[in-house]
């Protein structure tokens, strides 16, 4: 049986910079920052009180009191992301997906925000006071269950939690299910809702976090000289990835091939990446053999760029080990500068920035890149978006634990 | 307490705690197929009834408990 090629046909998001895929596009290409002070508890006691956080939804108002109680945040996000996606590609929401239809989602840390709930009521009431949703709440693969409920998914799931690099890795074994005929559409998500208080907390005492609670909009910095950490970020992000033939069945609106998957692990630190970033450059390089193309032939590099000095430091070297002296020609830029790291959520949000980028032929910037680093010095597309013709297009996500997935994503 | 009393309770914290609509709570409401509680959602309202009449509510009394009506009968018959 020949080897299938993966299409992408629908997209849905909600994530800082807005609650559907036109507005996140506009304002990722406007250069507007998601980030702002945090509103959804009361986070004077922490180090860090700022965060990229989804604003203006209501779980109650969007599924009903009843069922939005029985979901972590996280989980309301993954369903109302589905939703956009669904509809985008085409299919009828009235009707369940079916066996035809594989999902597959990723994320860092799952309901965290009901094991915090949880704990807390274990403490003060005891074990027999704890919600008997907890355990589904909490669970990694609640969106991938409950998404796969509300849209009747019966194909073949997966939820994939290799932290900052999870939905990424999502899309490529997605990708690896549709290529080997196992299913010829997979629903992909990315989701992440850490924005609460001990999660922040604990990521601050790695100072992981930065800490610029001034001036929010500001501290999200990739490439910049005086960047001091990541933002935390919330939220969820659908790609409907099918394969070439079903798509062209039904006459569907393609965005973009996914062309190339590389996936490979440090295996040196934890947190740390590999020296020089050889871990995330093997997965590079996996990625472009993949696809058969040629270094030279991507025009823009979606960035990991988390703003830590440590990313953003081996990644440069990574890219520059990769591509040598087109390193400096390449448009790199980083969206986390304004949306801030969606964690496990970060690979889906990314590989929509890339296949838009690809469609409208438009870059968006690395926003606060105002001091230059001197050994962060390749082209980061700084603080304005540029036109340009996208063939190919490269991202990257590397997670703690020292996992490295790479996704391209081709016109053609 | 009377049972309408306790019907009224009842219906509150079904209606406050659980999200669910006022109007398809009556005495004849079933709690699965009417009021759409599941399985977990079962282990919740005994929670809550707990908390609310300060009882404890045995497992094995709940075998014949199937619609508001004869939640509000044993609930009464605790009190």
């Amino acid at each position: 049986m020949t080897k299938q090629r993966v299409v992408v046909t629908g997209l849905g998001t909600i994530n800082p910079l807005g609650n559907n895929v036109i507005d996140t596009w506009n304002n990722l290409t406007s250069g507007v920052s998601g980030i702002d002070h945090i509103t959804l508890f009361d986070a004077s006691d922490l180090p860090v009180t700022f965060a990229g956080e989804v604003k203006n939804f209501d779980a109650n108002e969007y599924m009903g009191k009843q069922n939005a109680r029985k979901l972590d945040r996280s989980g309301h996000l993954s369903i109302f992301a589905a939703e956009e996606a669904i509809q985008d590609a085409g299919f009828d929401l009235s009707k369940p997906l079916g066996e035809d239809f594989g999902i597959v989602f990723g994320t860092g840390i799952g309901g965290i925000g009901a094991t915090e709930d949880a704990v807390r009521v274990y403490d003060e009431r005891g074990s027999t006071r704890i919600s008997p949703l907890a355990i589904t709440q909490l669970m990694p693969n609640s969106s991938t269950g409950q998404v796969a409920i509300k849209y009747g998914i019966q194909g073949p799931s997966l939820t994939i939690t290799t932290a900052c690099a999870a939905s990424a890795n999502a899309i490529g074994e997605a990708k690896r299910m549709i290529e080997q005929n196992i299913v010829d559409k997979v629903l992909v998500g990315g989701t992440e809702s850490g924005t609460t208080s001990m999660t922040i907390g604990a990521f601050a005492q790695i100072k992981a976090l930065s800490k610029q609670n001034d001036e929010p909009q500001k501290a999200c910095k990739p490439f910049d000289k005086n960047r001091d950490g990541f933002v935390m970020a919330e939220g969820s992000t659908v790609l409907i990835l099918e394969s070439e033939s079903s798509a062209k069945d039904r006459d569907a609106k393609i965005y973009g091939y996914i062309s190339g998957y590389g996936s490979s692990t440090d295996a040196y630190h934890i947190t740390a990446p590999s020296e020089g970033g050889v871990g995330a450059l093997r997965a590079m390089e996996q990625a472009i053999s993949n696809a058969d193309i040629s270094k030279e032939k991507i025009d823009y590099i979606n960035a990991h760029g988390t703003s830590t000095p440590a990313n953003d430091l081996n990644e440069t070297l990574a890219i520059k080990s990769l591509m040598n002296d087109y390193a400096y020609e390449v448009n790199i830029s980083s969206t986390k500068s304004m949306t801030g790291h969606l964690l496990g959520g970060g690979g889906a949000f990314e590989a929509m920035a890339s296949l838009l980028s690809m469609k409208n032929s438009l870059i968006p910037p690395t926003i606060n890149l105002n001091d230059s680093d001197e050994d962060c010095d390749l082209n980061y597309t700084a603080n304005h978006s540029i036109e340009k013709n996208i063939d190919h297009a490269m991202s990257n996500s590397f997670g703690f634990g020292g996992h490295n997935a790479v996704l391209i994503f081709s016109k053609q | 307490m009377e049972v309408n009393e306790v019907f009224e309770k009842v219906k509150t914290l079904f209606e406050e705690e659980l999200g669910i609509d006022s109007e398809k709570i009556n005495m004849d409401a079933k709690l699965e197929e009417d009021l759409e509680i599941d399985s977990l959602g079962i282990v919740e309202v005994v929670m809550a009834f707990e908390d609310e009449f300060e009882i404890e509510i045995d497992d094995e009394e709940l075998t014949d408990v199937g619609t508001v009506g004869q939640a509000v009968n044993l609930l009464h018959s605790k009190l």
